[in-house]
């Protein structure tokens, strides 16, 4: 029998296993609105693109799996941009359909025409225009496939409103024939032994965790070598929960924000193992004076990101959960040398160690609330329970990396590479929708918050309760920080002279508003935010000119931290 | 230095941009850059000269290899190969300076394939430098008007094999 190309699409997403889709409606896509409730998966009507995107990000980081939006042509497909380009620069797999104009009417300026394709080109890890109906199941199951193997990505699919009113023999394909796509899962043997060799020989040895742990369920293997050989382990922000932060062997995050004991590690470390981390800017610091004194041991699916910032000395392409169970192999083989190994860094432990006593991550709590007091308060009052956190972008972001202890990967959702600004909300809303029962937070600041904030409604429509916790400085804190350290406290465009009562904003959506103003209501607010079976907006009203610190300035070597 | 570097691609809607867009988007330059089907129409060769230091060299081949519809890079830089330019120079040419161009022509083995009163067309082809030494003799008789193509490599037979651009498939 035939099947329409709307038909196709749906069916396809239920043979995938999609479980949600978030979306938003319109001309270009109303066959395919039509023929949804034929099918096994729930579709989350979102109040704007950019959010579908994120919502989806914020389910497939959770979960692992594809995450999957939906929006029409021209306009809606253009509010995906941003949330595109933040999964990409962050790997999240993602497969996102776009309406288009008919066929015959792409290039003439038709109504509702934008060239997503073409502009959408260098923030997707690929992408697709179908142009014929017979291609359309093929090239769903490439899409996905490309998303989720290798180092996964967004991939949009641009839908012409033709191709899914065409009809034509349905049959999904079993397998994939990419010519060009063949990522390298498997690291060189040679590589991992050079690279055992010289870990083993290693007497102020660091592993520098990044994203690509999570992405690639490396927790495990990372754990137990890190463990095995009492090889101390920081991690990047989008690394936080690959490495459990209440072991001793854990440094935190390094970089920008990083703690005092991970940057100096990072400074002095003499063999320093990269696992799935790409030398961001904000990780390293000035460049040349990054682990000045360490050979170098890279391990990432892609290629591309080897001896692109840094020269490395043994780098291995990989996948990085397969890379650490050969190496933990070849340790169990060298059980002798690797005893030996293990017990021979009493000194470098005991002198990072010193080095948590004398800058722990602090703060005064004095009697207007403390960002960093609230998020503490949140970690506490949570532990056990598995909790979910997503970010904003700015001061509250690096608080919540800082003072949240991550323990366990996926629990952590915060736009790294892009650094977006109302990414947190709608991301929050996606992994509540992938786990109604455990607790989700996003920690906000009150400028990203108002960037996706009619996500409120989605969040009441389909009861998702989301905890917003809006760390309330009635700044854009972070760039007004840069203001206040380098540019003589010039406060340009930074103080939200006017922003909305956040308690009457969420009652007017339905949701519950709360606000604490003192320290001391700061923890009878989390007792009712805990307890809430809906969504809330808890609005702590903090310090105005509280500082992230340590902080290195942009540009200067880690070591150079301005401390507290 | 100068690299030429050869991508075997699938003839498909847009490779052309995202290769243009590869180059553009991480600031690496294109020098000259030829495309053209094989014969298998589904694919298409580029030929693209590009300059670096060994690092922008290898982040272009890795980059390129870690597009989905590129098949194979070549860096042609790094074996015994030849490489070929071709190009039509509009040279004004009256009276007496025809018989000098003429020589001109004839040294560097290219061909005359249009006369007019005032002017000549010649077509010349060969390696870059080959195409530089005759623009830079022509150019006191007056240069009316260029046309130019990019360049197109090929490694030598028995040659030993042009390094592939990244050991590696990509991600
Ligand atoms: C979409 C977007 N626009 C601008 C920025 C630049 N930016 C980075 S942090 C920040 C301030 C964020 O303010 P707020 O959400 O109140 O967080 P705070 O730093 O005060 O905790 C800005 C404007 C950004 N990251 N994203
Ligand atoms: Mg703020």
């Amino acid at each position: 029998m035939k099947k329409s190309g709307a038909q196709i699409v749906l069916q396809s997403l239920q043979i995938e296993g999609v479980k949600a889709v978030f979306g938003y409606p319109g001309g270009a896509v109303i066959n395919l609105y039509d023929e949804m409730p034929h099918h096994q998966f729930t579709h989350y009507l979102v109040r704007h693109e950019q959010a579908a995107v994120h919502a989806a990000d914020g389910y497939a980081r959770a979960t692992g799996e594809v995450g999957v939006a939906l929006v029409t042509s021209g306009p809606g497909a253009t509010n995906t941009v941003t949330g595109l380009a933040t999964a990409y620069m962050d790997s999240i797999p993602l497969v996102v359909f776009t309406g288009q104009v008919p066929t015959g009417l792409i290039g003439n300026d038709a109504f509702q025409e934008a060239d997503i394709v073409g502009i959408t080109r260098q923030c997707t890890k690929h992408n697709f225009l179908v142009k014929d109906v017979c291609d359309l199941a093929r090239i769903i199951k490439e899409a996905f496939h490309i998303a989720r193997t290798g180092r996964p990505g967004p991939v949009l699919v641009d839908l012409p409103k033709d191709v899914l009113v065409a009809t034509t023999t349905f049959e999904y394909p079993e397998t994939v024939q990419l010519r060009g796509y063949n990522p390298t899962y498997e690291g060189h043997p040679g590589q991992i032994r050079r690279a055992v060799k010289i870990l083993l020989k290693a007497k102020r040895p660091l592993f520098y965790v990044g994203g690509g742990a999570i992405l690639d369920d490396a927790a495990a293997p990372l754990t137990a070598l890190a463990t095995r050989l009492r090889v101390p382990v920081t991690t990047t922000l989008m690394g936080l929960g690959a490495f459990p932060e209440d072991d001793d062997l854990s440094l935190g995050m390094l970089g920008m924000h990083g703690t005092y004991r991970a940057n100096m590690a990072v400074t002095e470390s003499d063999v320093m193992v990269a696992i799935g981390a790409r030398f961001d800017d904000r990780v390293t610091g000035r460049i040349d004076e990054f682990a000045p004194g360490a050979k170098i041991i890279h391990i990432d699916i892609d290629p591309t990101s080897i001896s692109k910032n840094v020269k490395v000395d043994i780098p291995i392409v990989g996948g990085v959960r397969d890379t650490l169970e050969k190496i933990l192999v070849q340790v169990e083989e060298l059980s002798d040398e690797a005893a030996e190994f293990a017990a021979g860094h009493d000194d470098w432990l005991a002198r990072i160690a010193k080095w948590r006593e004398l800058h722990k991550l602090a703060y005064i709590q004095d009697d207007v609330i403390k960002p960093q007091y609230v998020i503490e308060r949140i970690c506490e009052m949570t532990r056990g329970r598995d909790p979910i956190i997503s970010t904003e972008v700015g001061q509250n972001q690096m608080w919540a990396a800082q003072f949240f202890q991550f323990t366990r990967p996926r629990t952590w959702l915060s736009s790294g590479g892009l650094g977006t600004m109302g990414y947190g909300f709608p991301a929050a809303i996606g992994a509540q929708v992938a786990f109604p029962d455990r607790l989700v937070f996003d920690i906000a600041g009150d400028g990203s918050i108002q960037m996706n904030i009619q996500e409120l409604a989605t969040a009441v429509q389909y009861n998702l309760p989301v905890k917003v916790i809006i760390l309330n400085n009635g700044y854009l804190g972070m760039v007004r920080q840069w203001q206040e350290l380098f540019f003589r406290k010039h406060y340009s465009s930074t103080e939200m002279a006017v922003a909305p009562d956040f308690v009457k904003l969420a009652e007017a959506y339905g949701a519950i508003g709360l606000r604490a103003t003192h320290p001391r209501e700061v923890v009878p607010v989390l007792e009712q935010v805990l307890a809430a079976d809906r969504p809330v907006f808890a609005d702590f009203v903090i310090a105005r000119e509280e500082n992230v610190y340590p902080m290195v300035p942009a540009g200067e070597p880690i070591s150079n931290m301005l401390l507290v | 230095m100068r690299h030429v570097i050869g991508v075997l691609v699938e003839n498909e809607f847009g490779v052309l941009s995202r290769i243009s867009g590869l180059f553009s988007g991480r600031g690496f330059n294109i020098e000259s850059l030829s495309v053209a089907e094989t014969d298998d129409p589904r694919l298409s060769h580029m030929t693209i000269v590009t300059r670096g230091d060994d690092q922008i060299i290898e982040q272009i081949t890795k980059q390129l290899n870690k597009l989905v519809n590129v098949l194979k890079v070549v860096d042609f830089t790094e074996t015994d190969h030849v490489s070929r330019g071709m190009m039509l120079v509009k040279i004004a040419a009256e009276g007496a300076k025809r018989v000098e161009l003429l020589s001109i022509v004839e040294v560097f083995r290219a061909r005359v394939i249009d006369l007019s009163p005032r002017a000549m067309i010649v077509e010349v082809t060969g390696t870059d430098s080959k195409l530089h030494a005759f623009l830079e003799t022509a150019v006191s008789f007056g240069i009316k008007d260029i046309s130019r193509t990019g360049m197109v490599a090929m490694t030598r037979d028995g040659a030993p094999k042009a390094r592939a651009g990244a050991q590696v498939r990509a991600a």
